[in-house]
């Protein structure tokens, strides 16, 4: 039994995510960052969107909602615009967020609404069975993709930072104390923050892929992975084998629902 | 010492724990489930509680 584990539905666990999934290790951060961020369990909501990491939703104790494809943060923005007092937790898929929800994001992210996204990048479609997703590495694999993916990814770390987001940082779900130290920093960022996590699928993309089991998933995240500092002194070669961790960008702007509230005074009583 | 609480009927078996463990106290049993192969040698690292997605197993440091 561990503290955080008030904010799990323990009732609902074990929870329905294949053997090895990152899921887990992602959403138990999310749970030790609220912890630790000291968040008052009723003033925070945790809103998803659907895929295998949109149903984290259902096994943790706040209120929740779990939304339709894509359009976890247009309902979060409803949420924080109608009581700007609540934290709001945004989960979403890399296919949730990049591809049906892809407009979403990088309007929440112009906006600079007080949101946390923690996006739980696996590289595909999890749960439709392994569809090419805008995450996915290109060359590699997926059910639509038999030869390997001809498309080249996004970067939702840089995506999020052109778009106006004012918190962005990466982590995986081998380093799981500095995924829970972002997640922190990401709440506490008044404005939109965006947790990229890379997580392990690995059924419908490390199979495909021939990457291993999950525990290998883990290991290539720790052998590719660098932090940033780290990574900006590596030459462009040695790039090209890595990816930054770490917080890639903080930024400054007014915050959306900040500028709404005053907006709203400013009809009711008139500006002198 | 450490204290090692199994939950088996969260584990699936993923052998994360086992792989990530430095010093094989972990091993799955015939039906796919992590058991205590050597208490004695568990260091309390904790490594295995860290990454299982199961929250399947809990490790306590004992105070001396
Ligand atoms: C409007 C709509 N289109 C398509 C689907 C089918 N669908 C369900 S989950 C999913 C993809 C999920 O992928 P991702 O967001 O990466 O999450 P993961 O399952 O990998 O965690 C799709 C296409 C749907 N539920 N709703
Ligand atoms: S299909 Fe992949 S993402 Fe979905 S539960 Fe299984 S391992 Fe996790
Ligand atoms: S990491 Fe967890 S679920 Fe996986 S084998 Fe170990 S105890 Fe079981
Ligand atoms: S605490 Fe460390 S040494 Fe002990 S079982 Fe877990 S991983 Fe192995």
């Amino acid at each position: 039994m561990r503290t955080y584990e008030k904010f799990f539905r323990m009732n609902r666990l074990p929870h329905i995510w294949c053997p090895g999934c990152g899921n887990g290790i992602v959403m138990k951060a999310i749970v030790q960052a609220i912890e630790k961020a000291g968040l008052d369990q009723d003033k925070t909501v945790i809103v998803s969107g659907i895929g295998c990491s949109s149903r984290a939703s259902g096994y943790m104790n706040f209120d929740t909602l779990h939304t339709a494809h894509g359009r976890a943060i247009p309902f979060a923005t409803g949420i924080k615009l109608a009581n700007p007092e609540l934290n709001v937790i945004v989960i979403t898929g890399d296919g949730d967020a990049t591809a049906i929800g892809g407009n979403h994001f990088i309007h929440g992210a112009r906006r600079n609404i007080d949101l946390t996204v923690v996006l739980f990048n696996n590289n595909i479609y999890g749960m439709t069975g392994g569809q090419a997703s805008p995450l996915t590495p290109h060359g590699k694999k997926a059910t639509t993709a038999p030869y390997g993916t001809v498309d080249r990814a996004f970067d939702p770390c840089q995506l999020a930072q052109a778009a106006g987001a004012t918190f962005v940082a990466r982590s995986t779900t081998f380093h799981v104390p500095q995924t829970v130290d972002a997640i922190v920093q990401g709440i506490g960022n008044k404005g939109f923050s965006l947790i990229e996590t890379i997580t392990q699928c690995p059924i419908a993309y490390g199979r495909k892929n021939k990457l291993g089991d999950a525990a290998n998933m883990l290991k290539w995240m720790s052998e590719h992975a660098a932090p940033l500092a780290a990574y900006n002194k590596l030459s462009d070669e040695q790039k090209a084998e890595k990816f930054p961790i770490g917080v890639l960008y903080k930024g400054a702007a007014p915050e959306y629902s900040a500028e709404y509230a005053k907006l709203i005074k400013q009809a009711m009583e008139g500006k002198k | 010492m450490a204290t090692i609480e199994l939950i088996s009927k969260r584990c699936k078996g993923c052998n994360i724990c086992v792989a990530f463990c430095p010093k094989k106290v972990l091993e799955l049993d015939t039906l796919g489930k992590v058991y205590v192969k050597d208490q004695g040698a568990c260091i309390a690292c904790g490594q295995c509680e860290l990454r299982c997605p199961d929250y399947a197993i809990y490790v306590t440091k004992e105070e001396k």
